[in-house]
């Protein structure tokens, strides 16, 4: 992409993972990827959200949680599955408390493996996401909504 | 008496990159009591030993956190080692400390970061994170990734660091430690950020003695409490005395912590100077049997991993007791009469990792 149209914000939210995705996605907000300087932001409100980046596979308890943030985004809105573990379940994909992938609980467009992915994969996952939201609001334009 | 409200907070929460969730009793603004309750991040990896090779394990005991990954993966491997009387090679020992002292780096930044983010100083945030990339960067170099970098397994090291390596890496934080000490006087001195930790979440040396607290928690106390005094890995062989403060309040965990950024560089250099040659392996036959403590200091203080084996390539038990499980009873009485704009502060000056906490 030559150049970006808009600067999506993003939630985040940690599904069950171990934290090396979860810090690998702050560190994109810090100087040295600095992703902010594109206006892509990371917010706290479901509401202000555009691409709902989920770290972490999905337990019991978790399962409510992320469909309550997924739900509350307004459309369109952008599943993007961080991590393997957020793509599958991973490594701990046998534990009695991990269900799988976020996959299982709302619709996910973009998967990004690694464990834990690379602060460049990320900014990648994040440009694709920009990509399907793009198409979204274009399907939604057509649709007359 | 005034009313009491209670006010959830979290599970997902703008301060907290992991979810914890509080019922905040409130009076006013004061906060009465915090009842916790957990179990969002929990996946029951300890479970997983019946079903994964002993020597394989070592993979899923380094994500049950991401952040300290590789001490957990080195404290597990002390267990199985000590249930198998496995001399680990000296030179494997003193990699295993460097590359602690590089987590325990790369883990207080990311802390001092966070804090500063909860205090809403975002330039001191950015300013951590940046001096962060610099310990991932050698992290990376020694070992090919930079948060969970799998080179510690049952018997020794994966791979090995080169001398020459070993002393650029050495003189690079000698670079770094002059902005580190700027940072370090920041948090310590600035007076905006005293006003703001100075005398919150305050415990006494009894209280957090009794609660169990661990680590940053306690020696923020006054109690000299480091478990790599014990002398596991290298640590017998290297000089350093705990980072130990009074105070007991946000402050004094965050001075604590900050200093400890040298101890960690001082080790380093340390262990660059004295490695002797030698293996950085030793071959591992059979299977282990019986039952072992393993205990090491993680940056957020003591951890304990428990194996139990019977013989067969498979642990029967595998527990671990984490530094956050162990603080969280301290966090819930420091918070009592504390403000509400003060939770996120006081919530992060344990350095709750939840992921481990739950595993
Ligand atoms: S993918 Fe790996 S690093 Fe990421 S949360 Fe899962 S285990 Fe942790």
């Amino acid at each position: 992409m030559a150049y970006m149209k808009r600067s999506p914000w993003i939630i985040h939210y940690d599904g069950s993972s171990c934290n090396g995705c979860d810090i690998e996605v702050l560190a994109c907000l810090t100087p040295l990827y600095d992703v902010e300087r594109f206006g892509i932001i990371n917010t706290g409100n479901p509401k202000h959200a555009d691409i709902f980046v989920v770290t972490g596979s999905v337990n019991e308890q978790g399962r409510q949680v992320i469909r309550n943030i997924y739900d509350q985004m307004p459309e369109p809105k952008v599943v993007a599955a961080f991590g393997i573990c957020a793509c599958s379940g991973g490594i701990f994909r046998e534990c009695y408390n991990v269900d799988g992938g976020i996959d299982q609980v709302i619709p996910v467009d973009v998967y990004i493996p690694g464990c834990p992915v690379r602060p460049e994969q990320i900014i990648d996952g994040i440009v694709r996401a920009l990509g399907v939201l793009e198409e979204k609001l274009a399907k939604m334009k057509e649709d007359g909504r | 008496m005034s009313k009491q409200i209670v006010i959830p907070f979290g599970p997902q929460h703008p301060v907290l990159p992991e979810p914890i969730h509080l019922d905040l009793v409130m009076e006013d603004e004061r906060v009465v009591e915090a009842l916790p309750s957990i179990g969002y991040v929990h996946r029951g990896l300890e479970k997983l030993v019946e079903k994964r090779d002993f020597r394989d394990f070592v993979y899923i005991a380094e994500r049950i956190c991401g952040i300290c990954s590789f001490i957990h993966g080195m404290t597990y491997c002390h267990a199985v080692e000590g249930v198998m009387d496995l001399p680990v090679p000296p030179r494997a020992n003193y990699l295993r400390t460097v590359w602690s002292e590089l987590s325990r780096l790369h883990s207080h930044l990311l802390w001092l970061g966070l804090m500063a983010d909860a205090m809403g100083f975002e330039s001191l945030f950015m300013q951590s994170w940046r001096l962060r990339e610099h310990v991932l960067d050698d992290m990376e170099e020694t070992t090919g990734n930079r948060v969970i970098q799998g080179s510690c397994k049952v018997g020794g090291v994966r791979r090995d660091i080169s001398d020459a390596k070993l002393r650029e890496i050495a003189d690079g934080l000698e670079e770094l430690r002059p902005q580190l000490e700027d940072l370090r006087d920041v948090f310590v001195r600035d007076s905006s950020v005293r006003h703001r930790l100075g005398g919150l979440g305050t415990l006494t040396e009894q209280q957090a003695w009794e609660l169990g607290a661990v680590g940053p928690v306690l020696r923020a106390c006054g109690v000299a409490n480091d478990i790599r005094q014990t002398g596991y890995a290298a640590y017998d062989e290297l000089d350093f005395t705990p980072a130990v403060e009074t105070a007991g309040d946000c402050w004094a965990r965050t001075a604590v912590r900050a200093e400890e950024l040298f101890t960690s560089i001082d080790l380093i250099q340390q262990a660059a100077e004295k490695i002797p040659e030698g293996p950085i392996e030793v071959k591992v036959t059979g299977n282990p049997k019986g039952e072992f403590y393993a205990r090491s200091e993680q940056p957020r203080g003591e951890v304990i991993h428990y194996v139990k084996a019977n013989g067969t390539k498979n642990l029967v038990r595998f527990r671990v007791r984490t530094p956050t499980f162990s603080n969280i009873a301290p966090l819930v009485v420091s918070m009592k009469g504390i403000e509400l704009a003060d939770v996120p502060v006081v919530v992060l000056s344990i350095d709750p990792c939840i992921g481990c906490a739950e595993r």
